[in-house]
């Protein structure tokens, strides 16, 4: 319990310090609001010109973009925690050592929080802005409830994915020690193939079906298919069995791969 | 211009210092702008065509967008970075040496692993203007690197006015990012696809549709107005109006005090 | 010839205040306060004259010094150096200046220190002469010559301050503005700051003109202080007037063995432990010796000593009876 609340705790600071630049938050909020609309009026173009080539719906696309604008800060990738680079670079991180403290779990928590707080403040502008756009080009209600439901599961389990990823970075780092380089080649790799840049569904075939099954489908993907209802029934409950798989791989990856750098930097002193 | 090349072999010898990370940042720029690419691939690849342009006439806007960003980013970079130069009181030093504040600021950042974003673009220019199925002839041969030199300028006045902004405040400034960022990634389809007022704003306000989409109906021959083929030049006088906003901020200076 | 009349600056500052409520309030009204940084500023320095400028944290002394560098323009008032405005005609005015900013290096991390002297050389353009007549009289004064070959980030504070000083002196400066250039250094190296700055003054004439939180930066540099607080210049005067001027204050250190003090008029207990006590006599009220011969009738002395107050606490006071 009080472990728990030192997160809180780190939590509320976190959002307190978000609360306090005002124009850094609503210049968010208008940049990504753009950027949707633009994306928008991109896809619209390509359904006109052949529809019959458009692999979603028009309204699914559509609540796709939307909610990719409004919960960007939660799975942005280019967001890390620079301290934690710093503490690996420096050896600070033997320090952190030797306090009574899970490591990763630690650091997973800081990352987590620190994309939570930043989305609390941006997500609902984003979305209220979306609804009030007419259909189909607008925010859609959810598909139904068990599409609600399957969303915020979906998208909690989708965060914890994307957190265990990078995680992953974070270790390599103990490793290349050259931080730069590693995380901007994993980034923009992961930025495609998660479906960041263009929905999956609008990858060609040969390719979907194999990437559906990856970890980088396990992300933002899911819930952003399963509010509209995209991803509905069997292969829903698929989709987050999926998710669950891959948690619990890349969180035992991510374990095996800091202990193992952490007793490199034991016998090493630091 | 002496005193920049001096900047130069300063920053190549400093950041030469850490050659892996140097080369990995390189590699790392070269393939986010190839996940760019495939994107664009993939979606001309299913629906042929987009708002009636081809995939090479699209690859060719691409191609002059993606290099004109890349040349501004190369030469401009360090008033993307301006927020910290005067967040860090670097400014002020640049303020009691006797040259002028701009080449100053250029020289305060150059990063030459953006140098793999520069290396794309090339080589996109050299995949996508063989098979643009354009019929050159003099005029528009011309053209094609007007577009380019325009494009950079209209970019390089986009991270000017971005820093005039900083004299000013250094809060909610992430806005310009929708033109700078944004601009490369939506300017990679002629700006008309996005339909008629947002054509509008990018051909007044924000002038890069006078560097992609009017003069790309000149060189595929849509169209033989002159004026479309001229329009590049028009959207340089982005870069001096900017310069003029720059000027008004720096007499607005603040300094961070200590 | 540096002279500044009626200068005033004005910030606006946004009120940040703490707790959740105060967060959202904030998001929809913001408040500003306005925070006058120099008000109605006057002072003149002749050529060659050494200025220590003091004042606690957030007083306008940076704010002073960068309105004399060209950095800040003022709202109002006029200064001029050399006969030039300082914002006005920024590029030629800042030729005959040198600046260091103690907490900030103008040396590049990553490459020798020499390089970071060669792009100095072409921002200023100094002809290749006297750039290497003047790199090699800072080197030897400075005692640079293993320094110069290393890159920035692998020198201590003390060594990288005294290239710092260099770098800003390649160009021969006519008027120098130190910013707290001792600070966070070692003793030695203090030591050897101040004796090269002083020689510089000595030998080139070059005015000097200091910031500083160290009081034996003044004591060991400077004739005059001039004296900043909220924005104002509260005074300005030689260090050994202002040392006259509370001269009338005596400190009286006694160590005894046995007895109890009375108190007695003009005589202040400052600190008392061990056997040791520490007095402030006020001189117009009571004479030392009559101080101390009414103490003596209590107590046992086995040890004194009587001292004037010393330049850390002439400021203390200094600060203390301006309310700053």
């Amino acid at each position: 319990m009080n472990g728990l609340r030192k997160y809180i705790s780190f939590f509320r600071i976190r959002f307190y310090a978000g609360l306090q630049y005002r124009a850094a938050a609503l210049a968010g909020v208008a940049t990504q609001f753009a950027w949707g609309l633009l994306t928008l009026l991109l896809f619209l173009t390509f359904y006109e010109g052949n529809p019959d080539a458009f692999p979603m719906e028009m309204q699914e696309t559509a609540a796709y973009i939307w909610l990719r604008q409004s919960f960007f800060a939660l799975f942005n990738l280019y967001a890390f925690d620079s301290t934690i680079f710093e503490a690996i670079t420096s050896g600070g991180v033997a320090y952190e050592l030797t306090r009574p403290m899970d490591l990763y779990s630690m650091w997973f928590t800081k990352n987590a929080a620190l994309r939570v707080s930043r989305t609390m403040l941006r997500f609902w502008p984003i979305l209220v802005l979306a609804v009030l756009i007419p259909a189909p080009y607008g925010m859609m209600l959810p598909a139904s409830l068990a599409a609600l439901v399957g969303f915020v599961v979906s998208l909690l389990l989708g965060v914890s994915v994307a957190c265990a990823f990078l995680m992953i970075i974070y270790d390599i780092t103990f490793y290349t020690m050259q931080p730069q380089g590693v995380r901007l080649i994993f980034v923009s790799a992961t930025e495609l193939l998660c479906g960041d840049l263009i929905p999956l569904p609008f990858f060609p075939s040969w390719l979907a079906r194999p990437l559906s099954l990856t970890p980088f489908a396990a992300m933002s993907n899911v819930p952003y298919r399963v509010y509209s209802g995209n991803i509905a029934g069997a292969e829903l409950w698929q989709s987050i069995g999926l998710q669950v798989f891959w948690l619990l791989v890349l969180v035992a990856l991510g374990r095996c791969l800091m202990n193992r750098a952490l007793a490199r930097v034991a016998v090493q002193g630091g | 211009m002496k005193l920049y090349l001096k900047y130069v072999a300063m920053h190549l010898r400093s950041q030469m210092q850490y050659k892996t990370s140097f080369f990995l940042t390189v590699a790392g720029q070269f393939i986010s702008s190839f996940s760019a690419l495939l994107g664009v691939y993939f979606l001309m690849d299913r629906f042929h065509q987009a708002g009636g342009f081809s995939y090479s006439e699209v690859l060719l806007c691409l191609a002059v967008i993606l290099m004109a960003f890349s040349l501004a980013e190369c030469f401009v970079r360090g008033f993307d970075a301006f927020s910290a130069i005067i967040a860090n009181g670097e400014f002020d030093r640049i303020m009691v040496r006797p040259r002028n504040e701009i080449l100053q600021v250029l020289g305060a950042r150059i990063e030459f692993s953006r140098m793999g974003r520069l290396l794309q673009a090339l080589c996109v220019f050299a995949y996508a203007v063989p098979r643009s199925g354009i019929s050159w002839n003099a005029a528009r041969a011309c053209l094609l690197p007007l577009m380019v030199v325009a494009g950079a300028f209209v970019f390089a006045g986009l991270f000017i006015i971005y820093a005039a902004l900083c004299f000013f405040t250094t809060e909610g400034l992430e806005f310009i990012n929708i033109f700078t960022d944004g601009g490369r990634e939506f300017c990679t389809y002629p700006l008309s696809i996005y339909g008629e007022r947002i054509l509008k704003f990018f051909t007044c306000i924000v002038p890069l549709a006078l560097v992609q989409y009017y003069p790309l109906l000149y060189l595929t021959g849509r169209s033989e107005n002159w004026q479309h083929a001229l329009a590049p030049a028009a959207a340089c006088l982005f870069l001096p109006l900017s310069l003029l906003l720059w000027r008004v901020g720096l007499r607005h200076y603040k300094s961070t005090g200590s | 010839m540096i002279e500044l009349r009626h200068v005033n600056k004005t910030f606006r500052v946004a009120k940040r205040n703490a707790g959740m409520k105060e967060a959202l309030k904030a998001l929809v009204f913001r408040e500003y306060t306005q925070v006058q940084a120099l008000r109605d500023i006057s002072f003149s320095v002749a050529d060659g004259e050494m200025v220590g400028y003091i004042g606690p944290n957030g007083a306008g002394k940076s704010s002073t010094i960068k309105v004399m560098s060209g950095i800040l323009t003022p709202d109002s008032g006029e200064c001029c150096v050399d006969g030039l405005t300082p914002w006005k005609s920024r590029k030629q005015h800042v030729r005959n200046i040198g600046v260091v900013f103690g907490q900030r290096s103008q040396l590049w991390w990553d490459v020798p220190v020499i390089d970071s002297f060669e792009l100095l050389r072409d921002i200023y353009s100094i002809p290749s002469s006297a750039y290497r007549r003047n790199v090699d009289e800072l080197t030897e004064l400075l005692s640079l010559s293993e320094l110069l070959r290393t890159p920035a980030r692998q020198l201590s504070l003390g060594q990288r301050m005294r290239c710092e000083i260099a770098a800003s002196l390649l160009h021969d400066p006519g008027i120098l503005f130190l910013d707290e250039p001792t600070i966070g250094l070692d003793a030695v190296s203090k030591i050897a700051v101040r004796k090269f700055i002083k020689a510089r003054n000595r030998e080139r004439k070059t005015t000097v003109i200091l910031t500083t939180h160290d009081m034996q930066d003044i004591e060991a540099l400077t004739e005059r202080i001039l004296l900043i607080g909220r924005g104002q210049i509260l005074l300005d005067g030689s260090l050994s007037q202002l040392k006259q001027r509370n001269s009338r204050t005596k400190k009286l250190n006694i160590s005894y063995s046995t007895g109890t003090f009375q108190p007695l008029e003009g005589v202040q207990l400052v600190a008392e432990f061990g056997g040791h006590a520490e007095f402030l006599i006020d001189t117009e009220v009571i004479g030392v010796s009559g101080a101390i011969q009414s103490l003596a009738q209590n107590i046992e002395i086995t040890d004194l000593s009587v001292e004037g107050a010393s330049a850390e606490e002439l400021v203390v006071s200094l600060y203390k009876e301006f309310a700053i």
